[in-house]
């Protein structure tokens, strides 16, 4: 098999770029992002200029509008066959527009209008000094406990900053998975994540575990992104360029001619192998796989529930999205040295947050652990190195985004005096109390699980389907093994809400605005949908399986 | 484009299990009258599809076929066979008599209005076990058995966890931990099997390409689906592993006696009568069809289990002190019956096994209904608690005793034909397992005449002196499941006329001739 052979075999090759003078950017393509990115800025606008009680409303308004408008233009373009065979690459080579970026651009602006619904969520918090207030501090610059806070609370201040926050995140994660060159990359990596390390320190309650969350968060997020600059710099002293197209031809041999600037380091495989492990480093501490997960639990936990939710399933969806372009359209020609990489961390993903989460207390560590468990099942289709492969994996991203921002909705609702009750103990007899919730939230779970006729089982068989068909059947061993653990702990928090006598000092159910309402009957429409009908699904992802190159 | 009877017959229960939980929480007898309704009719669908089915006719029947999920492979296949014709029309069969006994189980004890409704949500589980136990029979597509395989252990879990025996020695809230602690071991054990049994699934497509029972075995026929022999053995293990969780069979059945002992009765019966024979059912249909030649690698190894299953479970019912888990105990021995009547390999001894599956169903309701309404008037599931019940309630210790001797098998009554046909079938090849078998049946005969002994006979203890006697819903429960022993122990035929050409597809499968009588030349 050629070189170039093995690289067509899960590529499609694009137009060829016509010599261009001047920088040439199509608007048109580029609009879910372009439309989103003008919102944010919109957002800031507004927090200059609209007076503080109308800011709520318009910063709500603008954000729904903005991501319902994003999510049109990439159905749009979507139905203009971008993804299938008009699949191109746009602004001078930096972004490409093809079936794997739109589908996940796509699930990423789902997620976040249901996630910007929980946002701006008013009615579970009690009214505090005749205002309703939502998950979010007061003023963000004010000291935990010090007389500043109090003024702000009773002067009904509300942090409306985070919905361009938001925005901006959603912005750079549209870009993340969609990034054609290394630096776009690194871009957009940074755009999405200096938001959601500030939107981490913004919780209203438990203000200081809140903005330790983001401490940790961010130290080891900027670690994170020194190691992909790192790799970033490494691979250009390699290939010469930071094209994903060009560096992959370098890889695979196919350009051979020498940079002159660049001839004593270009060719050393040295330089490709570190480069290419320390950019992967990056992406996977993104999509927390073992083991550069540490960050997970305590972010998940200290998080504002909305954010913890917003950040489980979109960054993990732009992450595993940049993570498969990068390995299967630049790195296709070292995959006989990644894979077995990939193989160790996938197994150790699985069983890790699997093992791990069985002695969780905490009910959003204990979802942050199964994100972990999760990441893992997801990797198993990254290493299947198939067309079914990625295909499988957009699946995945999409069924479990939407549990996974459906069970953090809920987790919102129950509460005690201290604010959301999140220690597991105090979730006992829940289904006596509140059934519905409860059942809702079971629903979750055992999609989590992945019982069948929920979109779990139909992700997970796809993502081992494809391991399978890839060689990789021990993989699938490890994750069924793996599921029946985790499945241990998914079960030990029905039986809490089920079969547990309620304790009289527990938790009470709020009842949430209809915003919330939404966030968790997509959850379940959507859960219930891909688990018992998922074939249009699965044919969406499957037209939108091959990266453009 | 015909009636689609099947998907008729496993729906009606689950629009049924929809309708029942929808029922405003003050209307619980109008739940109760509903679900009862959902699964008498449900029984006259099962009874068409009885009539229907052609017992000399193609080996699958009333087939359905649509499209579902292309991407996998997967199809909406229906078809059923004599085999699971029989097992449908015993599930639809029991699930009125386990609604009408549980009919006061789930009352909730304070009558304080609440939003928690648990008497709608038990006979709405209840008849979505029906609905999915139903299909599994049903499905000839690997991947749609899984799915109601594993989905079904979902109600069940709630149905074991959620409605605990009133009547239970000790505390509230340690029978509560009891009764959570055996439900999340019946759900992990059972979610094991199954999860080990999804990579076996992934496994069978990778090789076949797709999941319908038919097709496979064309292409088997043909040759162009040529396994090789590991993959073959690997693949089977992991059917096997999760049916024989489900089954259950030694050394994976610890989690019945627990799962038994805390549920209802009726919820018991729901799982050793109903749900378990899915096990023993997919054994016949899935193990020994698709992979043929490991099960002939394997059947040794599982004689053996088995052997140690009747032996073993009958040891422990001897030993037990508490009613509703000797009964487990049994169930273990009789499964032991069942599977090594399906490996025998014998058309005897799988007619045998098939047979022994609706009789088992049958004397075990019997025997563990009556069981229940007898605990639920002392409110203790211990032997030592009783004696003297027959002088104070005969009709309820008459049952009882009925009950009893079919479970030991007892001429006249249905499990004797089965399992004199299975011990007949395993003898005819294997005559040293057949012997050991046997004694089976001795111990049988020790711990129900001993359970009988002990609690009905001897005299009346203060406690049970003013039990009274069946009442008519009682009676309504009991009367026409032990007529039924009674009409097959003496006139099995049309049950077996049903279940052998079936047998003979399978035995086909398996590509196994009976062996000849031989008789020994006279020294």
């Amino acid at each position: 098999m050629s070189a170039t052979a093995v690289h067509s075999l899960w590529t499609t090759a694009a137009d060829p770029i016509d010599k261009i003078d001047a920088p040439k950017i199509e608007y048109g393509q580029l609009a879910p992002t372009l439309i989103v990115i003008g919102a944010a800025v919109l957002g800031v606008l507004i927090e200059a200029f609209v007076p503080r009680k109308f800011r709520y409303y318009a910063q709500l308004f603008v954000s729904v509008v903005a991501l319902a408008a994003a999510f049109a233009a990439v159905v749009a373009l979507a139905a203009g066959d971008y993804g299938t065979t008009k699949a191109r690459i746009a602004a001078m080579g930096a972004i490409a527009v093809d079936g794997p970026a739109l589908f996940l651009q796509g699930t990423i602006l789902l997620t976040g209008l249901v996630a910007i619904f929980t946002f701006a969520e008013r009615r579970l918090d009690p009214v505090a000094h005749g205002n309703r207030v939502d998950s979010f501090v007061a003023q963000a610059g004010a000291v935990p406990g010090s007389a500043g806070e109090q003024a702000a609370t009773k002067a009904g201040f509300t942090t409306t900053e985070v919905f361009p926050l938001a925005l901006f995140a959603i912005g750079g994660m549209l870009v993340f998975p969609a990034a054609n060159d290394l630096l776009t990359l690194f871009i957009a990596l940074e755009v999405f994540s200096l938001p959601l390390y500030l939107l981490c320190a913004l919780a209203r309650r438990k203000r200081l575990m809140s903005q330790e969350a983001a401490v940790k968060y961010f130290l080891l997020g900027a670690f994170a992104s020194a190691f992909t600059l790192f790799g970033i710099a490494l691979i250009y002293g390699y290939a010469g360029s930071v094209s994903y197209g060009t560096v992959a031809k370098v890889v695979d041999g196919t350009i051979t001619s020498v940079d002159p600037a660049l001839a004593g380091t270009m060719g050393n495989d040295a330089l490709l192998l570190i480069g290419a492990a320390m950019i992967v480093m990056g992406l996977l501490f993104k999509v927390g796989a073992v083991p550069f997960h540490m960050w997970t639990p305590d972010v998940y936990q200290g998080a504002p529930t909305p954010v913890t939710g917003f950040m489980a399933a979109a960054t993990k969806v732009a992450a595993f999205g940049a993570l498969l372009r990068l390995l299967y359209v630049v790195l296709p020609g070292l995959r006989w040295d990644w894979r077995p990489v990939m193989i160790g961390v996938a197994v150790v993903t699985m069983l890790g947050g699997a093992i791990v989460a069985i002695t969780q207390t905490d009910i959003k560590r204990l979802l942050a652990y199964s994100s972990i468990a999760h990441a893992g099942f997801i990797l198993a289709g990254v290493i299947a190195t198939t067309e079914e492969g990625i295909s499988s994996v957009l699946f995945y991203l999409a069924a479990y985004s939407f549990v996974t921002i459906g069970a953090f909705a809920v987790v919102t609702l129950v509460r005690d005096a201290g604010g959301e009750a999140t220690h597991l103990s105090k979730w006992a007899g829940l289904g006596r109390r509140s059934p519905l919730v409860a059942a809702v939230f079971a629903v979750f779970l055992l999609a989590f699980a992945g019982i069948p006729l929920t979109s779990g089982f139909s992700g997970k068989f796809a993502v081992f389907k494809a391991a399978a068909d890839g060689g990789a059947g021990a993989l699938v061993v490890v994750g069924v093994i793996s599921s029946a653990i985790a499945a241990f702990f998914y079960i030990r928090v029905i039986v809490l809400m089920f079969f547990s006598e309620p304790k009289a000092d527990g938790p009470t159910v709020a009842v949430p605005s209809p915003l919330t309402m939404t966030a968790i009957g997509v959850g379940v429409a959507v859960t219930l949908v891909l688990g018992v009908a998922p074939q249009y699904f699965l044919d969406l992802a499957g037209q939108a399986g091959v990266f453009v190159r | 484009m015909s009636f689609p009877l099947l998907t008729a017959t496993a729906a009606l229960p689950a629009v049924g299990a929809i309708v029942t939980a929808a029922v405003p929480a003050a209307r619980r007898t109008a739940a109760k009258w509903l679900a009862l309704l959902f699964s008498v009719a449900t029984l006259a669908l099962a009874v068409v599809v009885a009539v229907r089915f052609d017992p000399d006719g193609d080996r699958y029947q009333l087939t359905e076929s649509r499209s579902w999920i292309a991407d996998f492979g997967v199809r909406y296949e229906l078809g059923v066979d004599g085999i699971g014709v029989a097992l449908i029309a015993l599930t639809a069969l029991l699930i009125p008599f386990i609604i009408l006994a549980g009919w006061h189980d789930a009352d909730p004890l304070e009558t304080k209005s609440s939003r928690w409704r648990p008497t709608q949500g038990f006979f709405a589980l209840i008849l979505a076990v029906e609905a999915m136990v139903i299909i599994s029979f049903e499905a000839t597509d690997v991947f749609l058995f899984y799915i109601f395989f594993e989905a079904m252990l979902i109600p069940m879990y709630f149905l074991i966890g959620g409605f605990g025996d009133r009547a239970h020695a000790g505390s509230d809230e340690k029978a509560s931990a009891q009764r959570s602690y055996a439900a999340v071991k019946f759900l992990l054990y059972n979610l094991a099997g199954g999860l080990i049994m999804l990579a076996a699934v992934i496994g069978l497509y990778v090789v076949a390409g797709n999941f319908s029972l038919q097709e496979i075995a064309e292409a088997r026929a043909n040759g162009s689906l040529d396994m090789a022999t590991n993959t073959e053995r690997w693949l089977f293990l992991g059917f096997f592993f999760a049916f024989a969780v489900k089954a259950p069979l030694w050394p994976l059945h610890t989690w019945l006696p627990n799962a038994m002992g805390e549920a209802t009765a009726p919820v018991a019966v729901l799982i050793t009568a109903v749900v378990d024979k899915v096990g023993t059912f997919a054994m016949l249909r899935f193990c020994l069809g698709l992979f043929p030649e490991a099960s002939k690698w394997a059947t040794p190894a599982i004689l053996v289990l088995a052997l140690i299953s009747i032996i073993y479970g009958a040891l422990l019912a001897v030993g037990q002190r508490d009613i509703k888990r000797l009964v487990a105990y049994a169930s273990i021995s009789h499964f032991g019956f069942i599977i090594l009547g399906i490996f025998a390999m014998t058309s005897q001894g799988q007619s045998g096994a098939t047979l022994y599956m609706v009789n088992h169903g049958i004397s075990t309701a019997a025997l563990m209904l009556v069981a229940g309404f007898l605990i639920s008037r002392r409110g203790s599931r211990l032997i030592a608690d009783y004696g003297g019940v027959q002088k104070v309630a005969p009709v309820l210790a008459g049952t009882f005793l009925i009950g009893g001797l079919a479970t030991l098998s007892l001429p006249g009554l249905a499990p004797f034909v089965s399992e004199f046909l299975v011990l007949a079938g395993t003898f005819a090849r294997y005559p040293a397992v057949g012997i050991i078998a046997t004694f089976g049946i001795v111990l049988a005969a020790l711990y129900t005449l001993v359970l009988y002994q002990r609690t009905m006979t001897g005299p009346v203890k203060p406690e049970v002196a003013s039990m009274p006697d069946l009442k008519v819903r009682e009676l309504a429960v009991v009367a026409p499941l032990i007529a039924l022993l009674i009409v097959l122990g003496v006139y099995p035929k049309p049950v077996t006329d049903l279940v052998n050409p079936a047998v003979e597809h399978t035995m086909s499968d398996v590509q196994k001739k009976d062996p000849k009588p031989e008789v020994e030349a006279a020294k």
